[in-house]
């Protein structure tokens, strides 16, 4: 996988987890609402997916998920905060 | 317990460097209406809510509000990074670098250092949801003041992002409100303090 095909991955990562972070403020609140139930369970399978095959390709974005074979190499890639420029 | 996830949630992505807008912005990880007291005020208030669904959406706004410090506090970062002692003087920054050189110090924009007064955490839930419908609305307005200022669209983007998610915290908070005025007792008619009732008769 290519870094143009590594970018798409990451935001559909971003995107599925946005839309399940603000859903899940308003299931809070709206615990019975069958249709926002619906979009969850929606959403939720896109970004398990998309999460599954950047770990997969690109390494892991949460450390309990760090493949180990000769080196920890959870500290190799750039943090998020340092931006792309 | 929390885990850290390798990732924005909004992208930070900042081309060009400005330590003034910097001195600014750093207001909202730090300040009195800033990201880092809104997440302990949420994450201070949710233990001794009694209502389930008050105490989740506590939690999960809390827990956004930390993404959110990250947000900010990247948005600074870039802003700052490796800018050289004449581009120091030039945007007003030398009062911030000469305690803190180029790193991250939750303060004010005035200078004014991080302090739990900026947040309250009652015991008393209605009186904390109204307090936290304010503190949004303080944020908003603060973000709407950062706006005003800047003009680059890498910097506009994120906070406007941010800006957004205070309008949609208060709308939840005002929900989390009705939903403690609802499932009050109704021997409390004048619903005070729902989580401590020593004194109500049996």
């Amino acid at each position: 996988m290519d870094k143009n095909s590594r970018e798409k991955l990451f935001a559909c990562i971003t995107a599925t987890s946005f839309v399940l972070d603000d859903l899940r403020l308003y299931l809070d609140t709206h615990p019975d609402d069958q249709e926002a139930l619906d979009y969850w369970k929606k959403v939720q399978r896109v970004r398990n997916e998309a999460v599954e095959e950047y770990t997969k390709c690109f390494g892991p974005i949460n450390s309990y998920n760090v493949d180990v074979n000769n080196r920890w190499t959870w500290v190799d890639e750039p943090w998020p905060w340092e931006g792309r420029c | 317990m929390w885990t850290y996830e390798r990732r924005l949630q909004h992208p930070v992505n900042i081309k060009e460097r400005n330590p003034r807008l910097a001195q600014v912005i750093m207001s909202q990880f730090g300040g009195p209406d800033g990201e880092l007291a809104a997440s302990q005020r949420y994450l201070s208030q949710r233990y001794s809510t009694k209502n389930r669904k008050v105490a989740g959406i506590l939690t999960d706004i809390g827990t956004e509000e930390l993404a959110h410090m990250e947000m900010v506090c990247a948005i600074v970062h870039q802003l700052t990074k490796d800018i050289t002692p004449q581009e120091i003087l030039e945007g007003n920054f030398e009062r911030y670098y000469v305690d803190h050189t180029l790193a991250l110090w939750p303060q004010s924009a005035g200078g004014i250092p991080f302090n739990s007064c900026f947040f309250q955490s009652k015991g008393d839930p209605i009186t904390d949801m109204i307090e936290n419908m304010a503190a949004e609305q303080k944020a908003r307005t603060t973000y709407d003041n950062i706006l005003r200022l800047v003009h680059d669209h890498d910097v506009c983007d994120p906070i406007k992002f941010l800006r957004q998610r205070e309008i949609n915290h208060f709308q939840r908070f005002g929900e989390a409100l009705r939903i403690l005025l609802e499932e009050a007792d109704s021997k409390n008619f004048y619903a005070v303090n729902l989580d401590y009732l020593p004194d109500m008769c049996k």
